[in-house]
Parts: structure tokens; C-alpha cells; sequence
């Protein structure tokens, strides 16, 4: 999961890195005297969790607090990205003399987190990167000892940057340990023209994985920013993620559901969504899924694709005759099962003979079927 | 032969008496495995009756591994306690650690990966469905009934699922071993040490590769193919259509910006020479011309 921009702030200040002075406003009308609280002149910023807000109109700077407040109004509701601003952090501008970059990630590959740093801050990493490899500073480090007072001056002499920026590689890598997170990123960090160093805006990614034994985020997992159908599917705990297309998908096992999207993408129709109801899902959980999808309206066309391995498919065909019990099928499904007690899963659906639910012996040729009514639906 | 996992294996069970640790430890005898032993420290000395087979309990790795010469474990034990059950596998001295719990967070397999990468001991997994050589030894959750026959494809995969699809393609032909090395971000065995193993395993004649979006583990595979594979391999990505930002299912399946795309993936192993399928019902197509050729 990743936080918003003055998430990342607070949880920063509370490892004891210096951050601008802010405050964090839903309603404009909020923002003339949180901007007054600030000292009236302020940077308003679009909170929302994709890159790019600076280029798309989210970040811009207010002379008083009565332009903070139209500046509010202007950024709130806007959609960056596909993302709407529903909350805009107001802060105090600092006068910057140098900006660094400073992060922890998963170096994936290598099985070990790194430290990158640069010395040449505020702009993507990825372009410094590419155009000046030099200017980047990779440090790998060992999960045992992690970013002791040594390993942390090595990496901000590696990038040139001040030594008095080692106390904050030193708290970030204690954000990283004891948050449970795969990212934290500060960009830019910067040294102010009265010689402080601040982290002036921040990036932190947490693990899902570890959410049992970190509460702190809990309240927040309702994101106001999320797809209302994402939204629906996680309260129920399924596996989904909304796409732009027609065919809504049903499947089993990560890899296998991302494969049949991109099958019913090379037969002509587009994937409305990705859902993986796992290994031995049950009628409910076939039911739940069931719902989501149908109650999208871009879905024209539903495909059910099951290669049973531990899931037997004559639990996951009850699971469908029971689902069409509870959920009204309005739109055409069309069923794949094949593996672990296809023959019996295909019988259970054969008997029940819902006139729009139609059986394929193939995956390719239930894709193809499941994009032809997609369009044809949509004609 | 097979890699990694042959009849001789001596398989522990580490939360063998778990619900999902029962359930797969029986199909796992069922399907011939060797697996001497469960371990869980509350209910050593105790055992386990399988369908007449008594599997005895230990307290500890190490008193598995003393009382019966086990190489290989397989661990079910639940995300908060995976850890140290890895650890302790690592500290026993074990060969093989095969890790199917999904959800175990990135900083406990950051670091059990780090002291296995110091020992002798590989780790495979985790989030994994484990490893399977057909008509020798399923240490795993894989169902063996898929594909019984001993053949000459080696098959690694990120993906549970689709293994399954293409052993089921390919049940006719037969597999040496097949290897699901995970979904997650870190993973022991990548496909990189399959592809070895299977360069080097005299049984193997053809190797299937099945990557997802996510990480760059596919460029590398299609680089160390270039350089050290002489035997054919085709492969499989699945995620072509993923958005980029939104996590497909599996913890390490997602595209970072422009990095861990299937393109990317798939561009980098036809590169090098390897034939890619657009569904998985093709890659199983071309694999068969491929024995074919070579038969």
C-alpha cells in the first residue's frame, strides 16, 4: 500500500526527520486558516498516489491565506492520472539552497534492499539515472547490520552529499525496519539557504504482507481515492483489480488469470478486470466475485477460467449454480473447467442449463466465445 | 535424474499437523514421496497416522534430520512464524527449505534469504507450490495426478496455476522435474539456477520458461540462456494487459513504470533465441514441434 504524500510527512517527523511545516485539508473552505496557522503564504499540494502532480497543475504556491483557499478549490476534485485529489496538504515554503535524492528499495534480483542517493535531487531518478549514471549512488544493504553510523556516511559520501544528511539516511532505513515498508523514498531532500536539511516530499510503499503486525495504517485501508468497484471487491477480501475493458474474468491462481486477460486481449475484446478467487475457492467466494463483476456496468460478456489443480471443479461449478441462486445473471458467462474433477464440475453445469451460461472445453475457445458476446453486447 | 528433488529425498514437514499441512503431507505421500517426519515443538513425539503410514513428530529440524536423515523440508507453517521456522531449517543444516506459505512479509524473506545465501541450504519459494519429479518425489502442494510420467521437459515457472495448464498440455510427453520458484518479489531459487540444473540434468531435453510481469528475473534468465543453455527452451510471460501501478494477484507481480513489463520480458527472451507463446495453450504447441524435431 502506498501512503499519501503527508502520510509519508508525519511518519518522517516521527522518526525525527525535519519536514516543512503542514497541515492537511478535504474542504477549501479550510484552507484560509490552516494557510493563516502556516504563516499565510504556502504551497498547496494535491495529495494523490501516482507521480507527475507538479506538471498537472497539483502543486502551486499561494500568496495569503484568501489565495490558498481558491487555490484549494481550484486543485480539490481535480483527476490527475485517474486519481481524484480529495485532500490537499497546505505547507510552509522553504527557501531551498540544494536538493538531494535519497531512498531505500527491494532490489528484487539481489534479495537485499539499496540505498540509492544523488546529489542531484528534485527531478526523476530514473532520467539523473539514465542521463548522468555517474551522479547515483547504489549501496546494498546487508540485512544483518543494517544502516549503522558508518554505512550511513559511506552512502552520503558515495553520492557527495553533506555529512550532516547520514542522521536522516539513519532514520529512514529505521522507517523502513520497523514500518514494514518495500520503499521509502525523499525527493528532494534539500538543504534550506539557513543550512537545515528538510525532507520536502516523500514517498513510502508498506507491505500488505506484514499488516498483521502493523496496526497503525488500519483505518486507513478505505481509500476515498479508490475505484468504488475496487473498493466493493476489498471489503468482501477478493483479489481484484479494475481494468477499462468488456470481458469480466474470473480465475484461479494469480499467473493463470493475468494469462487469460491477455488472451481474451489477442481475441479482440478488452479485460474488464483481474480476479483471483485462489486455490480451493468456495461458492461464496464465487458468488462474491460473481456480483462484483456484473454489478460493473462495462461488462458485457463474463468468463469463468478454472484449471482445477487442488481446487476441484465440481466445487467451483456449485459455487456458480449456487451464485446464480443469489446474483441475478444478467449478462452471458461463459466456463472453462478443465483438471481436477472437470468431467463432474462439467455435468453440475450441464444439468442446471442456464439459458446464458455456456461451456467451453478449450481456454483459447472460451476466450474467443467470451469476446464475441463482449461485442456483440456492445453493439 | 531430476533437479533437486529425486526418490532418495528424505522430506520433513514442517507444520505438518496444520490443516494445510495434513492435507498436502497425505497427497504427497500418495503420490510416493519419502517423508519421514512432521516437525512442530508442541506435539514431539507424537505421530501421525496416514492411511497406515505412521509419520513420526519432531520437536525440532535438527532432531528430524538425527533421527532420519531427511535432505529436504517443507514448510506450511503460517506468515508470523515462517521466519524463524526457515532459520531454524537453515541452522539444521538442511539441503532444501521448500517454502509454500504465501503472505510472509518482504523483510523476514529478505533476511532468511540472506542466511541461506551464507549455508549450504536452498531455499525454494516462498510463495510457492513447490517442486515435483513425476514417478520419484512431489515435495509440495503441485497435484501429481496432473502429470505421472516421467519425461524430458523441465519446467520452472513463477506461477502455480499455469504450471499446472502447461503439465497438463504436456502430460503426454512427461516431465523431468517441474519447479514453481514463487510469485514473490524475493524468491531463493530463481530461474536462472533451474535453467542450470536443467542445462546440466541428462534427462532434461527441453526446458519450458514461464515468467510474469514484475522484477527483471525473465531478462536475466534470457541472458544467462544466451551465454550458457544449449538446450531449447520456450516460454511463457503472462501479463500483457496489467496496468502498470496495480499489483496482479501475486506480491511481485507488478510493473514499476516502465520496468517489469511481459514485452520487455518477451522481447528479451526471443532475443536470445527462445520461442514464446501467446497462450499457454500455444507454448504447449510449441513444445511439442520441438520434441518432434528432436525426437
Amino acid at each position: 500500500m502506498d501512503l499519501y504524500e503527508h502520510q509519508a510527512r508525519d511518519l518522517f517527523a516521527e522518526y525525527g526527520i525535519a519536514v516543512p511545516e503542514a497541515e492537511t485539508v478535504e474542504f477549501a473552505r479550510e484552507a484560509a486558516l490552516a494557510a493563516e496557522r502556516l504563516g499565510g503564504r504556502v504551497v498547496v499540494k494535491a495529495q494523490v498516489k501516482t507521480g507527475g502532480r507538479g506538471k498537472a497543475g497539483g502543486v502551486k504556491l499561494a500568496a495569503d491565506p484568501a489565495a490558498a483557499e481558491l487555490t484549494a478549490r481550484q486543485i480539490l476534485g481535480m483527476d490527475i492520472k485517474g486519481h481524484t485529489v480529495v485532500k490537499v496538504m497546505l505547507a510552509q515554503p522553504v527557501d531551498i539552497e540544494t536538493e538531494f535524492y535519497v531512498s531505500y528499495v527491494l532490489d528484487r534480483a539481489a534479495g537485499t534492499f539499496l540505498a540509492i542517493a544523488s546529489a542531484e535531487g528534485g527531478m526523476e531518478i530514473e532520467e539523473v539515472a539514465a542521463t548522468r549514471p555517474e551522479a547515483v549512488a547504489r549501496i546494498p544493504i546487508d540485512p544483518a547490520e543494517g544502516v549503522t553510523a558508518a554505512k550511513a556516511a559511506e552512502i552520503a559520501a558515495a553520492a557527495a552529499l553533506p555529512p550532516e544528511t547520514a542522521f536522516v539516511l539513519q532514520s529512514l532505513w529505521q522507517v523502513l525496519i520497523k514500518e514494514d515498508a518495500l520503499l521509502v523514498e525523499v525527493n528532494p531532500l534539500v538543504r534550506t539557504t539557513d543550512g537545515r536539511i528538510l525532507a520536502l516530499d516523500g514517498k513510502v510503499t508498506l507491505d500488505d504482507n506484514a499488516q498483521f503486525r502493523q496496526s497503525r495504517w488500519g483505518d486507513d485501508q478505505q481509500d476515498p481515492g479508490a475505484d468504488p468497484l475496487e473498493a466493493a471487491a476489498a471489503a468482501k477480501g477478493l483479489n481484484y483489480v479494475k481494468l477499462d475493458g468488456e470481458v469480466g474474468i474470473i480465475g484461479n491462481g494469480a499467473g493463470l488469470v493475468m494469462s487469460t486477460l491477455d488472451v481474451v486481449a489477442g481475441c479482440g475484446a478488452r479485460p474488464a478486470n483481474f480476479l483471483d478467487i485462489g486455490g480451493g475457492a468456495s461458492a461464496q467466494v464465487m458468488a462474491d466475485g460473481l456480483s462484483v463483476i456484473l454489478s460493473d456496468p462495462d461488462v458485457k460478456s463474463v468468463f469463468v477460467n478454472v484449471f482445477g489443480g487442488i481446487t476441484a471443479c465440481d466445487a467451483v461449478a456449485e459455487g456458480i449454480v449456487q451464485a446464480l441462486e443469489s446474483v441475478r445473471l444478467t449478462k452471458p458467462l461463459v466456463v472453462r473447467l478443465d483438471g481436477n474433477s472437470a468431467a463432474r464440475g462439467r455435468a453440475i453445469l450441464d444439468d442446471r442449463a442456464h439459458p446464458l451460461v455456456e461451456q467451453a472445453t478449450t481456454m483459447d475457445g472460451a476466450a474467443r466465445q467470451a469476446a464475441v458476446l463482449a461485442n456483440a453486447g456492445q453493439a | 535424474m531430476a533437479i533437486f528433488l529425486t526418490k532418495e529425498s528424505k522430506v520433513l514437514v514442517q507444520g505438518m499437523t496444520g490443516a494445510e499441512g495434513m492435507k498436502h503431507t497425505r497427497r504427497m505421500l500418495e503420490a510416493g514421496t519419502d517423508v519421514v517426519g512432521g516437525v512442530n515443538p508442541r506435539k514431539a513425539g507424537q505421530g501421525v497416522d496416514f492411511d497406515g503410514r505412521a509419520v513420526p513428530v519432531f520437536g525440532s529440524v535438527a532432531d528430524g534430520i538425527a533421527a532420519t536423515g531427511a535432505d529436504v523440508t517443507v514448510v506450511f507453517v503460517p506468515p508470523p512464524f515462517a521466519k524463524a521456522a526457515v532459520l531454524e531449517a537453515v541452522d539444521a543444516g538442511i539441503g532444501l527449505a521448500v517454502v509454500i506459505t504465501e503472505g510472509i512479509p518482504v523483510h523476514d524473506a529478505v533476511v532468511f534469504q540472506a542466511y541461506a545465501g551464507k549455508s549450504d541450504t536452498r531455499i525454494i519459494g516462498p510463495n510457492c507450490p513447490g517442486l515435483i519429479s513425476p514417478g520419484q518425489s512431489n515435495a509440495g502442494i503441485i497435484p501429481a495426478d496432473i502429470a505421472t510420467k516421467p519425461g524430458k521437459i523441465g519446467l520452472v515457472s513463477k506461477s502455480g496455476t499455469l504450471t499446472y495448464q502447461l503439465m497438463y498440455e504436456l502430460r503426454e510427453i512427461g516431465f523431468s522435474s517441474a519447479v514453481g520458484i514463487g510469485g514473490d518479489p524475493v524468491v531463493g531459487t530463481t530461474h536462472i539456477d533451474c535453467l542450470a540444473a536443467f542445462e546440466a540434468d541428462p534427462d532434461t531435453e527441453l526446458i519450458v520458461l514461464i515468467g510474469e510481469i514484475g522484477g527483471d528475473a525473465e531478462e536475466r534468465a534470457a541472458a544467462y540462456i544466451a551465454d550458457h543453455v544449449t538446450k531449447p527452451v520456450v516460454g511463457y510471460i503472462a501479463g500483457f494487459t496489467a496496468p502498470e501501478g496495480k499489483t496482479m494477484g501475486h506480491a511481485g507481480a507488478i510493473v514499476s513504470g516502465s520496468s517489469g513489463t511481459a514485452e520487455a520480458k518477451k522481447k528479451a527472451l526471443e532475443a536470445v533465441g527462445v520461442r514464446v507463446g501467446s497462450t499457454p495453450s500455444e507454448t504447449a504447441r510449441l513444445v511439442l514441434d520441438r520434441i518432434a524435431v528432436t525426437a
